[in-house]
Parts: C-alpha cells; structure tokens; sequence
C-alpha cells in the first residue's frame, strides 16, 4: 500500500527588535533570570501594553518577501490560558486577523527542480517566560525575561509532502528571516523553533487523514528525523487496522520515538477575544510601500544574480549565498581583486575562509582576514608577486596578527623572483653545480629537470617563479 | 473649611489664610473622627500626607504652587500608588504595595496635591452599593443605615462627609456617578481615553475610566484639567489636546439644546426622583435651554450588554492574580492547580467569583458569537443612538438612578436589582461618553442626581453646564447634617 505524508509547518521565528513587543524591556538573550523583565512583563496590576511598532515592520517584511497579502487592519487577541510562566494568564496574540496572509514561498526539490509551498499567515504575538523545573527541590522557577518576546508564528499550509521537504522549508524561512534580518535565527537560544502538523492517507485518497501535532522542534534535523518517525508510526497503526489520534506529541531525540504529551491540557478552550488594551494596527498603503522599497535583494534573486554575473556554478551560487553575510563577504573580496577570477575568489572563500572561520569558531562578519585583505593577496597571486602557496602562508600570518599582506611579504621577503636574467643566472649556476645531472638529460632522462627545478628552489627558498625556471632550464640545456 | 469647596481651598492657601498643613491635619482630624463609622477609607497616609503638605507649603511660599497644591485629596483604591497598599478592596490585593504611581496619580502628585489616603470601594470595583469590598461596606453621610453607592463609594462617601476634598474615582458602568448621585455630589466620567488607565488596576478595559468626585462642577474641572491628556502608557489613551476646563466656566453660558430621553422615565422610575430630575430641567429651561423629548432606542439594551461585555473582559483582566508573582497566595498547597484554585477561592469574594464564572461562560466556545458577539453588535446600536440623538440636541439629560440610596443589605441577595441600578449610567460606559452626576434635589433628605451626558471629548460643554446649574441652585451646598 502507498502511503502519502502530509506535512504543515508552524514556525516560531523571535524577532530581533530591541525591546520586548509590548513593553520597554530588552530582549537581549541568557541575562541572570528575571533581570530582563519589567512591570508589564510580570503582568503587575495596572499595567497596559504598548505594540512596539519595530515588530510591525519586521512582520510586513516577512510578508512583502513571501507575496503575502498585508493585512491594512490586523487586530490582537488574547489568548487565554493558566500558567507560571504566562504572567498575564492570556497570551497576546493575533487570532482572526492576522497581519500577514495568503502567500508563498518556493523550495528546492530534488525531483521537480522546485516546488511551492503556501502560506496560510503569519502573525505577531508574544512569548511566555520559561519554567525551570531542576536545582529547586521539587518546586519550579520561573525566569520571565523571555516573557514578551516577539515572535512571528509563519503557518505553512499543509502542502509538505516528505520530511525532506518540512527540512527544505525549514531551512528556506530560516535563511529568509535572517536576510531580512529580522531574526538572527539561532536555533540553540530558541530564536526559531517549529511545530509540525502530521498526517498521513493513502495515495489518492482526496481526505487529509488525522493529524498529530509535534512540538518544540529546535533544529532541521529534529523536524526532519521527527516527521520520519511520525508518519511511520501513523502507517503502523493504521496498516494494523487502527485509527490514528488528534493530540500533541513529543520527539524524543534520545529514543527516537514520538510520545504523546499533556492530554489532559489538550480540552483547553483558549477563549480569544480582541484585546481591549491595544487598538487595532492599522497600516497605511504608503507604509507598506516604503517597506517594500527598502527591502534587501532576496536568497533566490541573489543565487541567479551570482551565477550570471560572476559566471559560478549553481553550486557555487547557492553556497555562497547560504546567507546575507557570506554573499556580501565574497562580492566585496570580488571587488577588491577586480584582476582575479570570480572562480578563484569562490574558492578562496569556500576553502581558505570558510576552514578558518570554522577553526577559530567566528562568524563570517568577524572574519579574521576582512574582504578586503582577501581580495588583496588574491591580487598578489594574479599579477605575479606570490604564488599559490605562499599566499596560503601570508594568510596565516595575517590571520595571527603579523601584519598587513605587505608587510608579511616585505619582512619575509617572500616576494617571488621573476626577473628573467636573475632567473637565468641562478639556473646557470645550478646546471654548472652538477655536471652528472646535466649529462644524464642530454643522455635523453628528463625526469632530472625535476632535480634542478628543486635546486633552484631551494637555493631561493621557493621564491623563484616556478614557470620562469622551467622555462630557463629548457632553453639553456638545450643550448 | 471641611465642607468647602476646591475652589474656595485653593484660594485660601494662596491667600495664606491657611496653610497646607493647617489644613491637610484638620482633614486628617475628620478621617480620625469619622472613619470608623464610615468606613471610607482602608488606608490612612498620615505621615506622608504632612510630608506633601510641607512640600505643598513650599511651593506656595516659592511661587511655583498651582490651583491645586496643598489640597488634601483621597484616590479610589484602585489607583496605585508607589510604597502604599493598593487593594482593589479585594483580599487578593490585601497585602499589594505598589511599586509604581498610576499616572494620573502622578499627575495630581505633581500638581502639588496632598493624599490623604485611599478610599475603599467594591471589590475591583464591581458593584453598585459598596458592599462587596473585602473590608466591609461604606455607609452614606446621609443616611448611616443607607448604601453610598458604588464602586466608588468609599471616595463619595469620603467627600460627602468632608474627610478630604475631593476625590478619585473610576467608572465602569456607572462607578463614579451613581454614588455621586447617592450622596449629593458632582461625579464625572470623561470620555472613554481621556484620562490614562495606565496604574488603575483593570475591570473591564473598554469601558473603565478614572474621573473625580468633588463638590460642584468648577472643582471637577480643576481636578480634570490637570488627569486628563494623552499617555505614551496607555495605548487608549486619546492624544487631543488638553483644554483649561476651568477657564471654560467663565465663559459666557450659551443657549443650548437638552435631549431627555423619555424611557429614562419609565415604571423603573422612581416618582420623587422623577419630579426631581424635572425640577432639573426646569432650572436648565430657566437658563435659555430648549428641552426636547428624544428616544434612545436601543438604551433598553444597556444592561444585558454591559454584563456581557464587563464580565468577558474581567475574566481576562483578573486572570493574572494566581498566587503566583503577588498577591495572595493559599498556603500548603498540593500542587499548581491547588495553588491557582485555592488562592483564588480565597482571594476573590463572591461578586467577583460570579462576574468571572459569566465571562469565562460567555468567551467559550459555541457561546462566543451568541454572547459576546452579540453584546458587541447592540453595543454599536446604542452608540449610534447616542451619536444620532447628538445631531440634534448638545446635551442628553435625566435621573442618574432609579433611586435614592438604599439601605445596606436591601439588594446583596439579589444581583438583578443590584444591576438595575446602573440602568441610566451604563450607556455612556458603552459609547465612550463624558457623562455627569450633579445634585438636583432630595427625596426624604436623600440627594438624587442628574445625569448629564455629551457627546465625545465634550467635557467642556458638559461641565459648563453643570457649572451654570450650581449657579442657579445650591443642591450641591447641601451637606449631611451630622457631617457638617
């Protein structure tokens, strides 16, 4: 029996305002509990929430990237619920009008080439705090200075149908969000974390088969191997004549197994209604144009961009684009050695930059060797001055701090010799040096040139023009 | 001096006659004679007070005094005030410091005001006779066996009795008038935004709004032109500019047009109040006014709305005492549902127990749209007759209640009747109306009121109106005989 998996993503990306959505708190991330928590945070009596309208921008964006419809009148919605960590007892949220809606957004498929994957909305709301549940003997702590985080909930519609593909997705908001720069998208902090909705039916079949909801799911592989296991467990129960149950469930990483989770909380009735304390965000046409104009080039439009006009390979392209950082790392070295190939710059980067950077556990943007600099000894090989591997060893020493390129160059003296007659008189000098070696090649064994290049080297300290001194020693024992 | 107006207060201190803390003591003289057979006040700021009055006298002394420095004033509990105990009259809030001033508690702290300390009211200010408040009921200067009215009764009562001058209140249905109509005072309710919610602990949002209790008209415009104005805080706050309110009372009085809707009127009405509140329209009738008869169609509707509508949006509002951050909290708990459920159970008295049972009721599921929904639909209804009945008349006048006061324990076992005391006050709560309360009789020796409403940010014409009222009548000079 063919079995068909049908995936819908809820995606919880935090937003990378200053301060909190409603309140003037900062949101900077693993401050001492509770410091990052102001009187509206800790829902204290009297209190009243104010939008930060940094969010609202960050959301419109988001939209304007996905060809979402802009809501021009979005309203907040209270969520109700008991918890700890929900200082307020409701949430902030935004129910029947959500900001941004109806879009989407295409993915890479290994079969088709692409494919595109709806948008159902994507909606501002708040986070909670966190309960701390070990170190208290058998009470819990409560740390709220997550509490009133922004988020953007993204909801896909339920158009996934591979666990590869929720992966695909995934990893294409991730990289959006962090072009848009509305999201630094760090995974381990909890800055984007998804929900997946689960259901399988057999091929064919017009129904959607009954869902379960995985939780909490922090990384790409998670969601990956967690919808894996999901949808095989579904195929089990119902291929043994089961029914499947709606509820909300656990990966557990550990076993590899999804488990059910809180039942008892699943009869929550949430009881939304309009936020009395907050008027609805209503956005001017202008507004959402300005937003529009100051948009950043987008993940696909620059992977073209790249191939075409610097001539790279898909590969290359989609590699160094991976995010907005790297892509501006590589054009801006690209300038900087306007002689050198585009190829040759790519490579750099992928290799040389990209090992460094993952030794010395930096970001692209903290890179010890700037564009700049990169660009620079890339120069120095096209016109001569280094060969390839003594730019390796200046850029070591650049990235230990020695020097500038030149100055590495100047103090070893590793600039290479390609004056012809210099060139020709040191290779004179090794060929009278060893008058066997010299007799061999004219006896017709050609492999000793390899001797006398090494000769040359070594008496240059591997200065010597490699190509000038092949081309010394042919002429001048042919002579 | 403890019956004396703002005005007249204000006009002393700069006269030197007195000085703030002459003033302030025979103020907190009253509250120690009075208090205990009242019950207005649950928390006396003795110390604190002198310590205003000495800074107000400074400022006289120095020139930077405003009208209203020195003058000894009480906040409704509802209010917080930094490093004093802010209740709600709930034992929830029983041991509740606030770390923080409301801001229109700051407001009138920096105008130089005197607090005297905070009145009691009904539990989160929900009720309409003062007898839901966790320290026990207030009783009306007029009459000790009677109610004062509420929810701010204690802040009535307080100025009725002449413990302080005047006071703060809040209005959610009918809060501040009502109990000004019971006890023979001037309340106003602004308009919906006019003054910041920020620091008053919430009812229900949408239609709470704080006001003033005072002795006449020119003592509300004092107090409001200094609450009043936009606040970065409160996003419902209104940005319109501030006007003087007390300048405008020396205007010039012109001809206006009153509406009187006539089923204001109806069986519900009590006959002596009725004959009062026509007595009312005679006087604005002798001022040049045109009466004329209008129909609020949908006003009928007031009541079941409002109790849709406030008790949804309490429900929410007081789901964050949970005995968890402040408040109180059960002890020996077994787990966090006991904690929730049994610190609640304890905190919460009866009304507010019945007010979150119906609006949790009325926002779920399969109930949302009959209810909620459904109130919200009327609730524009009746703002659009309100905003009809404005194209042709400046002014909707008549009674602030059914009745004069009534007596403690008469209505606690039957909220319907409870209720229906709010019946003319409620509207302007639902469409956002600045809306009145002034003395315009007695029936029995008890004060009735009349009820003044304007249309949107009109608090000028409103409260000239009042003010050339208490020109031509001296219902508001009337003081409680044993208080006077």
């Amino acid at each position: 029996m063919d079995w068909e998996i049908v995936i819908g993503l809820e995606i919880h990306t935090q937003l990378a305002t200053q301060s909190k959505i409603f309140s003037g708190a900062a949101t900077a991330y693993g401050a001492p509990p509770n410091t990052q928590a102001c009187l509206v945070d800790l829902g204290y009596p009297g209190v009243l929430p104010v939008l930060n309208e940094q969010a609202v921008v960050m959301a419109i964006k988001f939209g304007l990237a996905t060809h979402c419809e802009i809501a021009t009148r979005s309203v907040f919605a209270r969520k109700n619920y008991f918890y700890p960590d929900l200082p307020k007892g409701y949430q902030i949220s935004q129910y029947e009008l959500p900001i941004v809606h109806s879009g989407h957004i295409d993915i890479a498929t290994s079969q088709d080439g692409f494919k595109r994957i709806g948008i159902t909305r994507a909606h501002l709301e708040e986070d909670a705090g966190k309960s701390l549940h070990e170190d208290f003997h058998g009470q819990s702590g409560i740390d709220l200075n997550r509490a009133g985080t922004p988020l953007l909930e993204i909801v896909s519609e339920p158009d996934l149908r591979s666990a590869d593909e929720a992966g695909a997705y995934m990893r294409k908001i991730h990289e959006l969000v962090r072009y848009l720069g509305i999201s630094d998208g760090n995974m381990q902090e909890g800055s984007f974390r998804c929900d997946a909705n689960v259901s399988v039916r057999r091929k064919g079949d017009a129904q959607l088969g009954t869902r379960t909801e995985l939780k909490n799911l922090n990384s790409f592989r998670f969601v990956e191997k967690a919808i894996e296991i999901e949808a095989e467990r579904q195929i089990d129960v119902l291929e043994d004549g089961g029914e499947v149950v709606q509820e909300t469930r656990l990966y557990d990483s550990d076993r590899d197994e999804t488990r059910p989770m809180r039942s008892k909380e699943e009869a929550n009735d949430y009881r939304y209604f309009p936020d009395p304390d907050l008027l609805p965000v209503v956005v001017d046409a202008s507004v959402i144009e300005s937003i529009r104009d100051g948009l950043p080039e987008l993940p696909d439009a620059k992977r073209a961009r790249f191939a075409e006009q610097y001539g790279l390979s898909e590969y290359d392209a989609d590699v160094l684009t991976g995010s907005a950082d790297l892509a501006d790392y590589f054009e801006r070295a690209a300038a900087a050695a306007p002689n050198t190939e585009s190829k040759t710059v790519a490579n750099w980067v992928q290799g040389k930059v990209i090992a460094a950077l993952n030794e010395d556990g930096l970001e692209i943007a903290q890179s010890k060797i700037t564009a700049a600099v990169l660009g620079d000894l890339l120069e120095k090989i096209t016109d001569g001055t280094l060969s390839g591997k003594l730019a390796n060893e200046v850029f070591d020493a650049v990235r230990s701090g020695e020097g500038s390129v030149a100055e590495i160059i100047d103090e070893r003296g590793l600039e290479q010799i390609t004056d012809a007659s210099a060139i020709d008189a040191l290779v004179a000098d090794v060929l009278a040096a060893h008058p066997d070696q010299v007799g061999q090649f004219r006896e017709g064994n050609h492999k000793v040139l390899g001797f006398f290049v090494g000769q040359v080297m070594k008496a240059t300290q591997g200065k010597a023009n490699p190509q000038q001194v092949n081309e010394a020693l042919r002429r001048l024992l042919a002579e | 001096m403890h019956t004396d107006t703002l005005t007249a207060l204000s006009e002393a201190l700069a006269a030197k006659k007195v000085s703030a803390v002459e003033l302030t003591e025979t103020f907190l003289d009253r509250i120690a004679r009075c208090n205990s057979e009242l019950n207005a006040f649950v928390t006396v700021a003795a110390d604190s007070a002198l310590d205003d009055a000495k800074r107000a006298d400074e400022r006289i002394a120095n020139g930077s005094a405003t009208p209203l420095t020195g003058i000894p004033i009480a906040h409704k509990d509802i209010f917080c005030t930094e490093g004093l105990k802010t209740s709600c009259s709930s034992r929830m809030l029983d041991n509740f410091i606030a770390p923080y001033d409301a801001t229109a508690v700051a407001k009138l702290r920096d105008a130089g005001v005197v607090l005297l300390g905070k009145t009691n009211m009904d539990e989160f200010a929900m009720g309409s006779s003062n007898e839901t408040s966790y320290y026990g009921p207030v009783r009306n200067p007029w009459d000790t066996t009677k109610v004062p009215g509420g929810s701010s009764g204690g802040s009535a009562a307080a100025v009725a009795a002449g413990l302080c001058c005047a006071a703060t209140g809040t209005d959610t249905g009918g809060s501040i008038r009502q109990p000004a109509a019971l006890t023979g005072l001037t309340g106003i309710k602004p308009t919906y935004g006019r003054v910041s919610r920020y620091g008053m602990i919430a009812f229900a949002s949408s239609l709470d709004q704080a006001g003033t209790l005072t002795r006449c008209a020119a003592d509300a415009a004092a107090m409001l032109t200094v609450m009043a104005g936009f606040d970065p805080r409160d996003s419902t706050s209104l940005a319109d500019p501030v006007p003087n309110y007390s300048a405008c009372l020396e205007t010039p009085w012109n001809a206006i047009r009153i509406g009187v809707p006539e089923n204001f009127f109806d069986d519900g009405l009590d006959a002596d109040v009725a004959a009062a509140v026509r007595d009312g329209l005679a006087v604005f009738e002798k001022l040049g006014a045109t009466i004329k008869s209008i129909r609020l169609e949908h006003i009928g509707l007031s009541v079941p709305v409002y109790y849709v509508v406030a008790p949804a949006e309490a429900s929410s509002n007081l789901s964050r005492y949970d005995g968890v951050r402040f408040g109180h909290r059960a002890e020996n708990v077994d787990d966090l549902l006991d904690l929730y459920k049994r610190s609640r159970g304890e905190g919460f008295g009866a009304e507010v127990k019945r007010r979150i049972l119906t609006g949790t009721y009325v926002l779920s599921t399969g109930y949302y749209d009959a209810y909620y929904l459904q109130a919200q639909k009327a609730r524009q209804l009746i703002a659009n007759d309100f905003k009809e009945a404005f194209t042709d008349v400046d002014l909707v006048v008549g009674p602030t209640t059914p009745t004069p006061a009534f007596g403690i324990g008469q209505k606690v076992d039957d909220p319907i009747q409870m209720y229906l005391n709010d019946i003319y006050t409620i509207g302007a709560n639902l469409a956002g109306l600045p809306a009145m309360s002034i003395p315009c009789g007695l029936v029995d020796g008890l004060p009735v009121g009349l009820q003044l409403v304007a249309p949107h940010l009109s608090e000028e014409r409103l409260l000239k109106a009042a003010h050339y009222f208490q020109l031509e009548t001296d219902w508001h000079r009337q003081v409680p005989s044993d208080f006077a």
